[in-house]
């Protein structure tokens, strides 16, 4: 068989080099059946066919496209109907606040309001406040100085905690992402267990070590467990682990010492993830209610998270100023970092 | 005829230049005569018995040909001098592994110094009083505690809460995140403008989204008013003190953490390698046999962790809730945190110890059982 495949070869190429070529006789088809017209025909019906239907698949496509817009447009806007609804209120002036959302606080507390104003039944839900003033916002930062004093306290508990945790899970991550035996993955381990616990666990036993360490009504009571908290080790030790050890090998044959390749080569590789829990701690600390409410009895010292839920209803005018002002720290952060942030996020959690 | 050239042609005669020179012996290379023989016929059997007889791999090694005598193995004789040099490699190489353990672990000790004081010797005093009759008190009790704990109404309420809470509320933002995501990622435009607006609601503040959770949901709230316009019915519906609160919760649970999700699943979804959907696209395999067959596969992990996540993040929503509704929340919403934050108040600190250490163990239950699972479920996919 190989034999006389060969030979046939061998034959063909003796054949083309002396430029005969002999004609393969192709087999009868349904198209070579067809005589010159019909072909054409059938060509011309064929092509048709085709564009109809790829015209079809287009449109199919344009319209699967248009609802997934819309479905993504519809839940991008309920995300973001809130937020919005915040800020645009937050212009309105306090009278037109108070007539448009008195009854809801109403029924919630009970009591008839002082001050006879003209008040809707129903809660009016406006996007866009009749007359434009920042009349709440000025009484809010200038006349208001409790609300100040709230917002530093904020400022002062979240920067710390922040920083803090961030340069010891940096050190940390880093042991534990080069160190591997068996008794530091063990301890590994109960780190993140640690991170799991809830606060509910975790609060019993803060206030005790505060009470007993002489820090309880301090802010420091707040902020020592929060810079140790192992949030940010679980997930830079996760990142770390990623990097190549080719480099780091490298770097060890050039004669690098462990801090330099800590500084030079982890730190950099990890800058996004670096970002991006620096955000989300932010995010998780400014919003801190729990720890300041039984650790910290002093109302003066509470942030403005525990404080904002009271003022809503006195003070409905400003309540909407006072969110947004809240707000503002947060939402800028997210703008400026939201490349990090995203690429932070992304990569911890693919294997 | 100078030194070199003598030289090289004793080099040539020994056969130590391989390169090709005329002249010398392997430029002219043996002619091996290639006939080409005809086409054998092996015999099926014959075949087979080639195969079963076919040399062993650790002949066919390159140091099986080398026929090593007993004497060219080195044989190290227990002299002095020879314990000495071992004890020496010893040293050194347990200097270095300690070195190395120094400074790991120096990186590591802040860390964990301030976990040891904040976080495991509290949790040890915690047990320690959760044995007690009350912290001033330090009679040993026993199980008394936890048994008042355990029999305690608002506990159980408080437990049963929160464990529906997390069992319906984790599931939902994992599938609905995931569907979010290939929706995402199905090739509609804008898809980095969606996910930006998505993750939004994880920068709102909680007292920012609280104001308006109210505005929407309370009893004379928009949604009511709404309701009422639509369907003119007379009844309304006071959301955060009936049943349906924990729905409301739920929904501000999903309006928070759906974004974060999404980001997560999106990662994964864009590292599935692309030739094995597009093949089995190919073989006629559909868009669902397509997500159940290799998407879920690869997704395993990603499901995993944003699962751990969403539970984390569901224990938090206590501060929404508290926000929302104040100390003592319809019975509905009275979660764990409820109880902890008023035992607080009635310096129960025994009985308050207790209820930690049972969601500790809890917790550690749960925790393990997901690690398990994951590793198991991990094998099983790499296998």
């Amino acid at each position: 068989m190989e034999e006389t495949k060969r030979l046939e070869r061998r034959k063909q190429a003796t054949l083309a080099r002396r430029h005969i070529f002999t004609e393969t006789v192709q087999p009868e088809t349904f198209i070579t059946s067809l005589s010159g017209e019909a072909r054409e025909n059938f060509f011309a019906s064929e092509k048709k066919r085709i564009e109809t239907n790829l015209k079809k698949r287009k449109i199919k496509k344009g319209i699967l496209t248009g609802i997934g817009v819309f479905f993504a447009a519809l839940i991008s806007a309920l995300a973001l109907v809130p937020i919005f609804f915040t800020f645009l209120n937050s212009f309105m002036s306090s009278e037109e606040i108070v007539s448009n959302y008195q009854v809801v606080f109403q029924s919630m507390s009970g009591h008839a309001t002082q001050g006879a104003t003209y008040m809707s039944r129903m809660p009016v839900l406006k996007l866009i406040p009749e007359q434009v003033t920042i009349k709440q916002y000025t009484t809010l930062l200038f006349m208001n100085p409790e609300y100040l004093f709230k917002y530093w306290n904020s400022i002062i508990l979240t920067l710390p905690i922040v920083g803090g945790q961030m340069v010891v899970a940096c050190l940390a991550s880093y042991s534990f992402a080069r160190y591997r035996r068996r008794r530091r993955e063990v301890l590994f381990f109960s780190y993140i267990i640690l991170m799991l616990m809830p606060f509910q666990v975790t609060l019993v036993p803060n206030y005790m070590i505060a009470d007993t360490l002489g820090i309880l009504d301090t802010i420091w009571a707040i902020i020592l467990p929060g810079i140790f908290s192992t949030f940010a080790i679980f997930l830079l030790t996760k990142y770390m682990r990623q990097i190549p050890t080719g480099y780091i090998e490298a770097a060890t044959l050039d004669g690098a010492s462990e801090w330099q390749i800590f500084t030079n080569i982890a730190l950099p590789l990890c800058k996004n993830a670096i970002f991006a829990l620096t955000i989300l701690l932010f995010i998780d600390y400014w919003n801190m209610v729990e720890q300041p409410l039984v650790l910290l009895t002093d109302t003066a010292k509470q942030p403005l998270s525990v404080f904002l839920s009271q003022i809503n209803e006195p003070e409905l005018g400003i309540a909407f100023a006072a969110s947004s002002v809240y707000m503002i720290p947060p939402l800028l952060i997210f703008l400026w970092g939201e490349d990090y942030l995203v690429e932070g996020i992304s990569r911890s959690g693919i294997k | 005829m100078d030194n070199r050239t003598e030289q090289k042609d004793q080099l040539i005669e020994k056969g130590a230049v391989t390169g090709m020179r005329p002249g010398s012996e392997v430029a002219q290379p043996k002619t091996q005569k290639t006939e080409r023989t005809a086409v054998k016929t092996v015999s099926k059997e014959e075949a087979e018995l080639k195969l079963i007889n076919r040399p062993k791999a650790k002949d066919v090694t390159p140091l099986a040909s080398m026929k090593l005598a007993p004497k060219d193995i080195p044989v190290f004789e227990n002299t002095p001098e020879r314990r000495e040099k071992l004890a020496l490699r010893r040293k050194r190489y347990q200097n270095r592994k300690f070195r190395e353990w120094v400074t790991f672990t120096g990186y590591l000790t802040p860390s964990l110094v301030g976990v040891l004081v904040f976080f495991f010797m509290p949790l040890f005093m915690l047990l320690v009083t959760s044995f007690q009759k009350s912290p001033t008190n330090s009679d040993f009790v026993g199980l008394r505690n936890y048994e008042r704990v355990l029999t305690n109404d608002a506990f159980i309420n408080a437990s049963k809460n929160t464990l529906t809470f997390a069992l319906i509320s984790v599931p939902l933002a994992v599938i609905l995140a995931l569907f979010i995501a290939m929706l995402l990622n199905s090739g509609l435009p804008g898809k980095s403008l969606f996910r930006s607006f998505l993750l939004n609601p994880m920068m709102v503040p909680v007292a920012s989204v609280v104001l308006i959770w109210q505005v929407f949901f309370s009893y004379n709230g928009v949604i009511n008013g709404i309701a009422e316009k639509l369907f003119d019915s007379p009844e309304k519906i006071d959301w955060l003190k009936s049943e349906y609160a924990q729905i409301v919760i739920m929904l501000l649970f999903l309006w928070k953490n759906l974004g974060y999700n999404m980001v997560l699943f999106l990662a994964a979804l864009n590292s599935i390698p692309h030739e094995i959907l597009e093949s089995a696209e190919m073989d006629g395999a559909g868009p669902i046999k397509r997500f159940f067959a290799i998407k879920l596969h690869y997704l395993s992990p990603t499901i995993f962790f944003v699962g751990i996540m969403s539970l984390i993040n569901s224990f938090k929503i206590f501060r929404e809730v508290y926000l929302l509704t104040g100390d003592y929340p319809f019975a509905n919403l009275y979660m764990l945190q409820h109880f902890m934050n008023n035992s607080f108040t009635h310096l129960d600190y025994s009985k308050l110890s207790a209820g930690a250490i049972i969601m500790c163990i809890v917790m550690i239950i749960i925790v393990g059982g997901l690690f398990f699972a994951e590793s198991k479920f991990d094998k099983d996919v790499e296998g």
